[in-house]
């Protein structure tokens, strides 16, 4: 099973280095060190947010509320360094990160407490959470020159000559990385998305895995909503609206198994990565940026097609294995 | 059906004895006897939202504003007849506002090139079909849940339909097109959208409660294993359960079009979240299997007016999506709320029983 996961992961990151070839040959700038660490600075967002969709998705669920916290975060944090521009960056850092463990608390709860499935329970936090930017906002936005300079300029920021934005996807990364491999808990979350059944069984506590990845999802996805605003100079009432739709996106890419049991960090880096290019190409070549959602459709669809047939074609071949 | 019936036939769960319900007396009694809870409570909110509307607005009870205000849900209300299926059948589709968009769009790319109306409604009803059964093909033929199709058919729909427009918008429609949408019935208060919704929802209404078929889309959200062995191709239902459900896609596509004279990339956008909330509202169990036409009616009509209401106080849109947030949450919470009292009560019936038992 995982000499096949590497092999996905492989086949991914060879078409990867296929369309840079290929983007790379219409669009020479595309290859100039500078555009890519706009690709990879861009990515960084999405690999956040989608680390906590992979969370979720693990344990066979979905988190389609995540794009609506990364709104309210950010304008909640946008307004009070506003209203008050001498709070500290790190006090900013951690409130964003508490917000979003709250709303992500909010919907642990529904699913674990009271057994909304989670496309029911994050199909109405999305809109809750959205309209409580609205609520919040007054229907007004925060923009750059409103907001304080170390707020706006952390982003931008470099740090032993790389970007800050960049530093903290790959010390996310590391982090659940680290989780995934080296706790318990991390190996239940796997546990819970193979079988509910047999999870509880083993004696998995499945209802705080449940609770726990769409809190820690919620957490990711405050983080996210401090460095969108930051990072876009903008906090505004529709900021990161369909980015639930990249993340699935960007996991399913990366080999991510929809209902949930296996996927892997590496995959969903890959996958990130993967529709930052698409979106940075797309304009490198000169396509309309109206072709992003569709290409980002289809690219969803293909993924899930191609990783359902892979799996089955590993499972009949584990059984004919056992029949020899 | 007269349109203006349309009130008393969504209390007719509470009042089994009404002609439109119980032609004949033993089925009236059937009826009542599954004329739930839930369906009763939805008729108690009803009323409560009627007299909170008429608060907030004294013409709102007058008989044509309030024919009129039904313009302004009936393309979700037909919707939800048929997702009401898919998710009695245990499948989910949020792909149907999307489908809906896309075929708006191609009905303003025809209409532009000349296409007189008939042809217009030919597209709008074949596209949405062809979408709903591409995401039915695409579940049962690779065997992926729908929920993970929808998601990528969702951003696809939408992402073409705004490829194809731009930064444009389709706003030249035939005349005799807008009657679709903005239309009475001649000489009546009656609009033409909510005297389709009625055929409609009876039309489903028979097909899911007096058809193989309805009892098979029953069976399959209850069990779908044992739907397959009991001999009923599972996978042909759920193609049928989404291609009907591309087709109201359609249907409400002509209809919004119709209705507001213009096709925009962001038409419709989050209207899923009021399908499916109306439908769950409805006590349709969103694990599948449960689920009857009475009460999706009576929801949409309790949405509907909600919304309605919130409109009156000059609620913008995406503040009142907060409550439709809710209300989904709700009304999957309460019952699972019974249910658990309901099994908490029976345990602690049974432990004092065999105690007594035992003491005995």
């Amino acid at each position: 099973m995982t000499g096949l996961l590497k092999r996905r992961e492989t086949s991914l990151f060879i078409i990867t280095v296929i369309v840079i070839a290929a983007v790379a040959l219409r669009a020479r700038d595309f290859l100039a060190p500078g555009n890519f660490e706009d690709i990879l600075k861009d990515s960084s967002i999405l690999l956040i947010v989608s680390i906590g969709q992979l969370l979720v998705i693990l344990t066979g669920g979905i988190d389609l509320s995540v794009a609506s916290v990364i709104g309210f975060t950010g304008m909640s944090v946008a307004l009070l360094d506003r209203a008050v521009p001498t709070v500290p960056l790190l006090v900013i850092l951690l409130l964003a990160l508490l917000i979003g463990l709250a709303l992500g608390s909010f919907n642990g709860m529904l699913v674990a407490l009271f057994n909304i499935p989670p496309i029911i329970t994050t199909l109405g936090t999305l809109s809750i959470y959205r309209g409580f930017v609205i609520v919040l906002s007054g229907g007004t936005w925060v923009s750059a020159d409103q907001m304080s300079a170390p707020f706006r300029d952390f982003p931008q920021g470099y740090l032993l000559g790389i970007s800050n934005m960049i530093s903290i996807a790959i010390l996310v990364s590391l982090i659940f990385a680290a989780f995934f491999y080296l706790t318990r808990t991390g190996r239940e979350v796997y546990g819970v998305g193979g079988s509910p059944l047999a999870a509880q069984y083993v004696g998995i506590n499945v209802k705080r895995i449940n609770f726990l990845v769409f809190a820690l999802s919620g957490t990711l996805s405050g983080l996210a909503g401090y460095l969108w605003v930051a990072f876009y100079a903008s906090a505004a009432n529709d900021s990161a609206t369909g980015l639930e739709l990249q993340t699935v996106a960007a996991c399913v890419i990366g080999g991510v198994n929809i209902m949930g049991g296996s996927g892997t960090i590496v995959g969903v880096l890959l996958g990130s990565i993967f529709l930052g290019i698409v979106k940075n190409a797309l304009t490198m070549i000169r396509i309309s940026p109206f072709w992003q959602v569709a290409i980002q459709g289809f690219v969803i669809l293909l993924a899930i097609v191609v990783n359902t047939a892979l799996d089955r074609r590993a499972q009949a071949s584990m059984l004919k294995r056992r029949v020899l | 059906m007269a349109g203006g019936s349309i009130r008393r036939s969504s209390a007719s769960a509470s009042a089994p004895d009404s002609p439109a319900a119980a032609p004949r007396p033993p089925r009236g009694a059937r009826l009542r006897a599954r004329a739930t809870q839930w369906e009763l409570i939805l008729v108690y909110l009803l009323v409560v939202v009627f007299v909170g509307n008429s608060f907030l607005s004294p013409y709102f009870l007058d008989a044509p504003n309030l024919l009129d205000s039904t313009f302004n849900f009936m393309e979700k209300a037909i919707m939800a007849l048929p997702m009401m299926m898919v998710i009695i059948g245990g499948d989910i589709d949020i792909s149907v506002a999307s489908n809906l968009a896309l075929a708006s769009v191609f009905m303003g790319m025809a209409s532009t090139a000349g296409a007189p109306t008939p042809i217009l409604i030919l597209i709008g009803l074949v596209s949405g079909s062809i979408m709903g059964a591409f995401n039915g093909f695409l579940i049962t033929r690779f065997a992926i849940p729908s929920i993970a199709v929808t998601i990528g058919t969702l951003s696809l729909y939408r992402g073409i339909a705004s490829v194809i427009l731009g930064d444009k918008a389709y706003t030249s429609y035939p005349k005799s097109f807008a009657y679709l949408g903005q239309g009475y019935l001649p000489g009546t208060h009656i609009p033409f959208e909510l005297l389709l919704f009625v055929l409609l929802a009876a039309l489903a209404g028979f097909v899911l409660h007096r058809t193989v078929f309805g009892r098979r889309v029953y069976a399959l959200g209850n069990n779908p294993t044992t739907a397959r062995f009991s001999g009923v191709r599972v996978d042909r239902l759920r193609l049928i359960a989404f291609t009907l459900n591309g087709l109201a896609a359609g249907v409400a596509s002509v209809l919004l079009t119709a209705r507001v004279g213009s096709t925009r990339p962001n038409i419709a956008t989050g209207w899923e979240l009021d399908v499916i909330t109306t439908v769950v509202l409805g006590g349709v169990a969103i694990t599948g299997g449960k689920g009857s036409i009475w009460g999706v009616i009576l929801a949409v009509f309790l949405l509907g007016f909600v919304q309605f209401g919130m409109a009156l106080v000059n609620i913008p849109g995406q503040v009142m999506n907060i409550v439709t947030g809710f209300i989904l949450i709700i009304a999957i919470m309460v019952p699972e709320l019974i249910k658990r009292g309901r099994n908490r009560a029976s345990l602690a019936r049974l432990s004092a029983r065999t105690e007594t038992a035992a003491r005995s």
